[in-house]
């Protein structure tokens, strides 16, 4: 068989994020309670399953809060604000290469970036795997992201890819 | 002990020969098409199969000709629709070894076994008088299922134990793939009321030994459910030799339409069970207070029914009884150790169930090393190649078993050696591409 298809859906990029799944600890992520993330951040975390195939992942975050307009930006509970900034990002997971290297990547991009950098790259990279394979991606933006392009022209793949970045939108809301 | 499927009562039969499986494919519209530019090689038939022409033109038939509600309306139309759906319920009864009142129509499997379910819960509230009792549940009473049921027939049994106050227990998988049969004769016990199992495992292919697992039930005075869904397509099927009080199967897994399904119960059991669902079609006379039930099977069957595709199930049936049953069953053998053979050939492949030579249903489901399923299935869809990723609804077997996922090839009446080739050469490039030494 020839392969081109193949090796355009599996970049390599994506097979070695795959594989070295930046930001995941080989042992696993302790219980939140006992993560020993440091002081003053805001600790969240969120588990998502995509049931077609029982993939998985949890993401945690940790964010610290900045001073803006004479107010704390940032509170205990509720949205964080735009200029806090995820100062931790760890995740654990089982799942296919796409699922997997996708939740690598993301550590990548978002890590000490603001919430509201990061938000933005999310929908960048959503509105790139909604688009079945019309949205070329801007590398300039997306980075290793870029890579999932293939991954819009494979309806049934898109939620493996996105699962990561669900898990960390959901985990952004969580108070 | 299971004479449905012992390899000795095979020794005689003649398998379905390449050249009859060419003939077969002819019947099967959905063959001819090409799938990423490759002719599609569908090994899915374990989740479902494919219709020959003959069961969709049954169905067609019924609605250019004979449509019309049936058991209901006095008008010609009326009864010869009525005719033809009892008609189709006598076909499957013979071809499962079961009088015609025994065979209750149901959406499909999950739904028969949900109504088993929901009818002990109902007589568990006193539902179904005096006669029901004895499939009354409470606390100390016990549920035997076992460790590899499809989560159809699990789920149905845990809510089952939360709605009674009844016990869940299960029957453990070896690391072979089959029962642990001697903690079976200790679980089966005195306050065991049902034991449900399937005949055959949707993942590992075991053929698990029934008739053994009735005489430790029948000692105890437990009720038997047999999931039917992966050996009544499959294997000749003699359901009161088996001797189990229900079984269910799913029509579109033995080429008949979805929607249809068939829980099979013995005669004396159905007449003294509460109904599940309710409503026209099932009831004598009815006040606006209460309400006297009709005999099985039509207490079972409240609305209108699946008519056509009833038809259609009992043109499948006509197809595979034409085909032989038998003939199914040893071709079927050998496309299972077919593709175990070629599994062992493949550098990382850890095949599940049973090893090569031991007996199984004509499918495999393995773990390639390195390479998660979904991305396995994913190669081989780029080949035309069509198999099942995940979990395939048992959880618990592929936790037991030590992986989250695997990949399933599952093999039918009209699958070629040249497919299970074309699918093992395939697979032997998988590790290689994604870059996983061996």
């Amino acid at each position: 068989m020839t392969n081109t298809a193949m090796q355009q859906l599996y970049q390599q990029i994506i097979l070695d994020h795959a594989k070295s799944r930046h930001g995941a600890p080989p042992e696993g992520l302790a219980p939140l309670h006992a993560a020993g993330l440091p002081a003053g951040l805001r600790v969240t975390e969120s588990h998502q399953v995509n049931t077609t195939c029982g993939d998985e992942v949890t993401v945690r975050i940790g964010l610290r809060g900045t001073e803006s307009a004479g107010e704390p930006a940032f509170g205990s509970v509720g949205e964080p604000a735009n200029d806090a900034v995820i100062e931790e990002f760890v995740w654990t997971g089982d799942g296919c290469s796409i699922s997997m290297a996708s939740a690598s990547v993301l550590h990548d991009s978002v890590r000490g970036e603001s919430v509201e950098s990061a938000r933005a790259l999310l929908n960048t990279f959503r509105e790139m795997l909604r688009s079945r394979g019309t949205i070329e991606p801007d590398e300039e933006v997306l980075g290793d992201a870029s890579a999932f392009a293939g991954v819009s022209r494979y309806p049934a793949r898109v939620k493996c890819a996105m699962l990561p970045w669900v898990a960390f939108e959901a985990a952004l809301l969580t108070e | 002990m299971t004479s449905s499927v012992s390899p000795s009562t095979r020794v005689n039969v003649r398998p379905l020969t390449n050249e009859e499986v060419d003939r077969i494919r002819n019947d099967f519209p959905i063959f001819d098409q090409l799938v990423n530019g490759h002719p599609l090689n569908y090994l899915d038939s374990g989740a479902t199969s494919q219709n020959p022409l003959s069961v969709m033109e049954a169905e067609q038939e019924f609605y250019e000709q004979r449509n019309a509600a049936v058991h209901r309306g006095a008008h010609t139309l009326a009864f010869g629709a009525t005719e033809t759906f009892e008609a189709a319920r006598a076909a499957v009864a013979a071809f499962v070894g079961a009088q015609t009142d025994e065979i209750v129509w149901t959406s499909n499997a999950t739904e028969g076994i949900n109504l088993v379910a929901y009818s002990f819960s109902n007589a568990s509230l006193g539902l179904g008088g005096p006669a029901a009792r004895r499939f009354a549940l409470g606390a100390g009473d016990e549920i035997v299922v076992t460790e590899m049921e499809h989560h159809a027939n699990l789920i149905p049994w845990q809510q089952l134990a939360l709605r009674t106050g009844a016990t869940l227990r299960f029957i453990p998988v070896q690391d072979d793939g089959t029962l642990d049969l001697a903690a079976a004769a200790s679980i089966i016990g005195a306050r065991t009321r049902l034991l449900a199992l399937t005949h055959a495992s949707n993942v590992v292919g075991t053929i698990n030994p029934v008739a053994e697992l009735v005489v430790l039930a029948r000692a105890v005075g437990a009720l038997v459910l047999l999931d039917a869904c992966q050996s009544v397509p499959h294997l000749p099927m003699d359901l009161a030799a088996l001797d189990v009080d229900f079984a269910v199967f799913s029509g579109h897994k033995m080429l008949g339409p979805t929607g249809i399904g068939v829980l099979y119960g013995k005669s004396e059991l159905l007449a003294d069970m509460p109904p599940f669902l309710t409503g026209g079609s099932m009831i004598t006379t009815v006040d606006m207070h209460t309400a006297e039930f009709l005999a099985p099977p039509q207490r079972f069957e409240a609305g209108t029914q699946r008519i056509s595709q009833a038809i259609a199930l009992a043109a499948a049936v006509d197809y595979l009884t034409e085909t032989g049953m038998d003939r199914i069953q040893a071709r079927e053998a050998e496309l299972g150790q077919r593709l175990v053979a070629g599994l062992a050939e493949i550098p990382g492949v850890r095949l599940l169930g049973p090893p090569a030579g031991i007996e199984r249903i004509g499918l495999a489901s393995f773990d390639l090393a390195g390479v998660h399923a979904h991305d396995v299935g994913q190669y081989l869809d780029e080949a035309g190649i069509a198999v099942r990723v995940g979990h395939h609804c048992a959880q618990p077997l592929h936790r037991r078993l030590g992986v989250t996922a695997s990949t399933r090839a599952s093999t039918y009446l009209y699958t070629t050696t040249d497919e299970v080739d074309q699918f093992l050469a395939t697979l032997a490039e998988v590790a290689p591409f994604f870059g996983v030494r061996s």
